[in-house]
């Protein structure tokens, strides 16, 4: 999974630096047509996305990105992806670009400036609290943008796979 | 060995003693001048009280803006301005512009300093790139920047004197605090609890910089300046080493305790007072034991750093209930108290020569971790909270919602300083009326990364509409003498005035006077932004102003809108809620006030 990630962001880095001035690509149908062994689910695409049951209930991973975006992102982003005094609204930003731009910010960061602020947001590639649930946190995000309500989320949800555990220890651990 | 060197120590800063102290009678004979605000917590008390009584109950209602600065920043404006003489010093959030304003041409700009600081340090602030304002004495400003570098400026000029560097930004620690001048020394404190930072206080030499000591809210008694005998807890020697042996291991060492808030300083006892905050991480599980000496009143020696005597307020906190917030040094008849209103819900106050435990109390009745704080000296618990367990994020354990635990981690208060009239003899305390749900999980440390490890939501108490307060508090018998609501937390630091008004802004942009015996609003006027700043009163030419900065944002800007925009939990028919960006937006602006007329 190290690996992989910092592939995906060296990757990234190319496509930014060369293509600086293409369009975001919009992420497309956030519809689950996949589900793997660890109970994620990925859109036709092949990108994470949440899932909600015929039940009602809603993944573990988007449940997970729950947890770990009011913890490592709400600070500044606001509660529940919508905004904050500080940063946007990554609800509404996720309908604009695609998971790599938005995998890239992660482990990359952004700035910019203007109208009288600086805009920095902070690298964390080298943050385990964040990059081993990358994933979890742009499933519930994009679950927010498209109309999952705000707050802890009250519904059933799917319990969480042996597999799951074993890969997050896996990864905070430094391997796999 | 050690106790020697602190022993020789103390000597030799005795004997140092009369000599400094006369580096200090300038200011001190500065901050009894009503007509100035030469500290930027009004006087050494931290009372923020101030004699003027031009604007008062029966005028206040006829105050009008006479004049108002944009700071070219915008972003959370904590914090408030100086006035020494015809002088008015601030600065702003990042880039930690500092202005000097010339009160006889209605704000003429005759300096403005602007640091070059490398914005990398910005995300790195957690909420905001807050500032809480700069310090005077020895005709210089003081600064402590966010990537942590305090600067001394020319007052006259804006020239730098001299720099020193109080931390790495690049491991988190960063500056958000405004310094103290005690004697001839400039107090500084370290931000970064989210980071795993390990808390200091620190004094500087007003005239070179250099650093003179240091005192960390925890490791070895070399670093925390205690000494095992002599420094006292509840009474009792801390023993060997106390700032080590509740942790496990090394866990000490990114143990946060960071010292953000605000010092007092009493120069008959030569003592100062801060408090320490919250242990780093959020998750309890992860660092047992009581964590000392976090979340912890602090008083120390003003030349030496030696600690006198400390308080643990939340031992093993569970929580993020900070112990930064102000003391304030007040006389009960012939008693020398500190009044602390503490993030965790409680009012204290202590005898401030010996750290003795005298009130605990609720300033907040919707306050529920605890049910009260131990006041039986025989007890095996004695001063400490009797936590509720089914608030107890430690006893549910980690992955688990605690719910309702009120005050959420904003505190019953923050940052954002009382005032203590002595007319009404009552303490005015601008408060959050906010519970939270807390959910800890498993974190691991990365320098320089956030190290947070659990996920909050904060709504209004239960049945409630507000989530603001602003309360009168009667510290002798620990009881809340009125009340009033407000829509938003209030996150600006008040002042009382011999005209029996108290000030303070509010998060949708007021700035609004009270009475102070009855707490009837008197006069409001809305700001272009929403205020997190501390009111400044200042008489320039015989007149009485009223400043104060306006500037959404902080944890205030998120931890509103956090309550406002979730209608759930069982808010139920509550409705109406709508987020602080219904109210205001991003700006950076000082608004003066007075009577009209000449
Ligand atoms: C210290 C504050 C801070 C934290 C913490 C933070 N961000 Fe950001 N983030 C920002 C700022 C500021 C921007 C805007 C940057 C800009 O405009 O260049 C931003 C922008 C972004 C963007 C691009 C949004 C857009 O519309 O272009 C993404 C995606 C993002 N952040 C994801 C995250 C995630 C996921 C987390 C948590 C793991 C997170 N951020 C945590 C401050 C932060």
């Amino acid at each position: 999974m190290r690996m992989t990630s910092l592939a995906r962001a060296l990757t990234l880095a190319v496509f930014c630096a060369s293509g600086g001035a293409v369009l975001a690509e919009p992420p497309g149908d956030p519809k689950a047509v996949k589900k793997d062994d660890t109970g994620k689910y990925f859109d036709a695409k092949g990108n994470p996305t949440f899932n909600i049951g015929p039940d009602g209930a809603i993944d573990w991973f988007t449940y997970s990105g729950f947890r770990r975006y009011h913890a490592e992102c709400h600070v500044c982003h606001g509660p529940n992806g919508d905004g904050g005094s500080f940063a946007p609204a990554l609800k509404e930003s996720l309908k604009r670009f695609d998971y790599a731009e938005f995998y890239g910010i992660v482990v990359g960061g952004k700035q910019s400036s203007g109208a009288g602020i600086e805009n920095v947001m902070p690298a964390f590639g080298e943050n385990k609290n964040v990059m081993c649930y990358v994933d979890d946190i742009y499933a519930y995000l994009r679950a927010r943008g498209n109309g999952f309500p705000a707050g802890r989320p009250t519904s059933k949800r799917e319990d969480k796979t042996p597999a799951a555990t074993e890969k997050e220890d896996a990864c905070l651990a430094g391997k796999g | 060995m050690r106790k020697l060197t602190l022993m020789s120590c103390v000597a030799a800063a005795a004997l140092l003693a009369n000599g400094a102290a006369f580096a200090n009678d300038e200011l001190i004979k500065l901050s009894k001048d009503p007509k100035q605000w030469a500290l930027p917590t009004g006087d050494y008390a931290n009372r923020r009280y101030s004699e003027l009584d031009q604007i008062n109950s029966d005028n206040v209602r006829n105050l009008v803006p006479v004049w108002s600065f944009s700071t070219g920043v915008l972003r959370g404006h904590e914090g408030g301005p100086l006035v020494i003489g015809d002088v008015m010093y601030f600065n702003t959030p990042f880039p930690n512009i500092v202005y000097a304003l010339d009160l006889n041409h209605e704000g003429r700009i005759l300096w403005k300093h602007e640091p070059k600081q490398d914005p990398s340090v910005i995300p790195v602030m957690c909420c905001d790139t807050v500032t809480r304002g700069v310090a005077y004495g020895d005709g210089k400003i003081f600064q402590l920047q966010a990537d942590n570098t305090l600067v001394a400026l020319d007052a006259k000029t804006g020239a730098v004197v001299w720099s020193a560097k109080n931390g790495d930004p690049s491991k988190g620690e960063t500056g958000t605090a405004a310094p103290q001048v005690v004697k001839d020394k400039v107090l500084v404190g370290i931000s970064g609890g989210e980071f795993g930072v390990r808390g200091s206080i620190t004094a500087y030499d007003i005239k070179t910089g250099k650093r003179v000591w240091r005192g960390y809210s925890m490791g070895p008694d070399s670093d925390t300046l205690m000494d095992p005998e002599k420094t006292t807890h509840l009474g009792k020697p801390v023993g060997p080493n106390s700032g080590i042996t509740t942790w496990q291991g090394d866990q000490w060492k990114i143990g946060g305790g960071t010292t953000w808030g605000w010092y007092s300083f009493d120069p008959e006892l030569n003592l100062i007072y801060y408090g320490s905050g919250n242990p780093s991480t959020w998750n309890p599980k992860q660092r047992p034991g009581d964590n000392r000496w976090s979340m912890t009143i602090w008083a120390r020696d003003a030349d030496t750093g030696v600690a006198k005597w400390v308080y643990q307020m939340t031992p093993h906190d569970e929580w993020d209930y900070d112990g930064i917030n102000e003391m304030v040094l007040v006389n009960q008849e012939a008693r020398k108290v500190l009044v602390h209103f503490d993030r965790n819900g409680f009012a204290y106050t202590l005898d401030r020569v010996t750290g003795e435990l005298l009130v605990a109390e609720k300033y907040d009745p919707v306050v529920n971790w605890a049910t009260k704080v131990d006041m039986d000296k025989s007890s095996p618990t004695y001063g400490r909270p009797l936590v509720d367990k089914k608030y107890s994020t430690e006893a549910n354990g980690e992955d688990v919602n605690s719910q309702g635990i009120c005050p959420a981690a904003l505190g019953s208060k923050d940052q954002q300083p009382v005032t203590y009239s002595p007319l009404t003899g009552l303490f005015y305390v601008p408060a959050n009326h906010v519970c939270m749900d807390y959910e800890p999980f498993r974190v691991s440390y990365t320098a320089g990364q956030p190290y947070v490890g659990a996920t909050l939501s904060m709504y209004p108490p239960k049945g409630d509409s507000h989530m603001g307060l602003v309360t009168a508090w009667d510290a002798k018998n620990g009881k809340i003498v009125w009340s009033n609501k407000e829509m938003f937390s209030v996150w600006s630091g008040a002042v009382a005035t011999a005209g029996n008004v108290v000030f303070y802004g509010t998060l949708e942009g007021y700035l609004k006077a009270i009475d102070a015996t009855t707490g009837q609003e008197l006069y409001k006027y809305k700001t272009p932004s929403g205020i997190i700043g501390n009111v400044t009163v200042y008489e320039h030419k015989g007149k009485e102003y009223v400043a104060v900065l306006s500037g959404i944002g902080g944890w205030a800007g998120i931890g509103l809108a956090a309550g406002l925009t979730n209608p759930t939990e069982g808010l139920g028919a509550v409705g109406g809620y709508s987020a602080l960006s219904n109210y205001t937006a991003l700006g950076g602006q000082l608004t003066v006030f007075a009577l009209p007329g000449k």
